[in-house]
């Protein structure tokens, strides 16, 4: 069992709802995921716009736990900012702390990260913090107060899958009862089951379901991914090796 | 007074930070979160939020995130 904050989650595959072809579809996709979390954001919306209560009204139909991010923020101060105003619009003190420091790559910032991570657990939030695999920066990160992980596997956005295997390896191994998730860079249901098949708790994935052809049916896709990875870690996968191992005996081998 | 909401210039009448929600249409009952000058600005403190000419207002409503 996997807690999160001590909430245990139906599904440790999570789910971004950005960038869905319409409601109805990311609705459809949740469903067909059976995500254990979404996450959402906050934009500025004109008064007279219905579209930020509509979609809060879908969220709330799914009876899924929704994990706000500060997506776009790119410094400690915008960052808390937009974590208060999300806690209050969403109501819950779960936060996936996104602070960028690198406009191409849309690299976490470590450093602010960690100086926002800290404000934010003093002020009792429940930091998810989106971060790279940088071993000194995890410590710092559980340090100041978070109990969770997210390092990226790729770029968001890029479906490049998991780009440091040895760094995601060697952050499993280093941290083994911290919850950390994978988020951003999953392109394919392969990727997502590597990710677990490495030990991680769970996946955050958007824009590869989002941008499917059929989100609903890709979004099912990763729910067995990442079924199917969990499963190999706790089934304790074989050593690799670099020669081959015949697998049928040669004992009684016939001669000819 | 002159003040600036989600980066746009406006003339308004109100003093405080419920009065301009009220003055810009915003509905009581829609869920939005306030921020004046970088500063979050809970629900329940807009009333007492008094507004200064050239003040940065942000007003945010729910929205698809990954």
């Amino acid at each position: 069992m996997t807690l999160f904050y001590g909430t245990e989650l139906t599904s440790r595959l999570m789910l971004g709802t950005a960038q869905y072809p319409s409601p109805e579809i990311l609705a459809d996709a949740v469903r067909r995921a059976g995500a254990g979390v979404v996450t959402v954001s906050l934009r500025r919306e004109a008064a007279g716009a219905r579209a930020g209560q509509a979609f809060w009204e879908l969220i709330r139909g799914l009876d899924v736990p929704v994990l706000p991010n500060t997506a776009g923020c790119h410094t400690v101060r915008e960052a808390v900012t937009t974590a208060q105003m999300a806690r209050e619009v969403f109501g819950t003190d779960w936060i996936k702390l996104e602070v960028i420091g690198e406009s191409d790559t849309l690299q976490p910032d470590m450093f602010a990260l960690v100086e926002a991570a800290r404000i934010l657990t003093e002020d009792g939030f429940k930091v998810f913090p989106y971060m790279t695999e940088d071993l000194v920066g995890a410590e710092r990160l559980l340090r100041a107060g978070c109990e969770v992980l997210m390092p990226w596997g790729a770029p968001i956005g890029s479906g490049k899958g998991l780009n440091n295997l040895f760094g995601l390896r060697a952050l499993r191994a280093h941290f083994p009862d911290v919850p950390m998730v994978v988020d951003a860079g999953i392109g394919v249901p392969s990727h997502a089951a590597q990710a677990m098949e490495l030990g991680y708790d769970a996946v955050l994935i958007n824009t590869a379901v989002a941008k499917a052809g059929n989100p609903a049916e890709m979004a099912r896709a990763f729910a067995m991914a990442v079924e199917a990875g969990r499963m190999a870690y706790i089934a304790d996968p074989m050593e690799e090796r670099d020669m081959a191992v015949p697998s049928t005996p040669v004992i009684g081998q016939a001669v000819l | 007074m002159q003040i600036t909401v989600n980066g746009e210039r406006h003339d308004v009448q109100a003093t405080t930070l419920s009065a301009l929600l009220d003055e810009m249409g915003y509905d009581a009952t829609t869920r939005i979160a306030t921020a004046v000058d970088g500063c979050f600005v809970a629900a329940s403190k807009r009333p007492a939020l008094a507004l200064h000419p050239g003040a940065q207002v942000e007003i945010l409503a729910p929205m698809q995130g990954g």
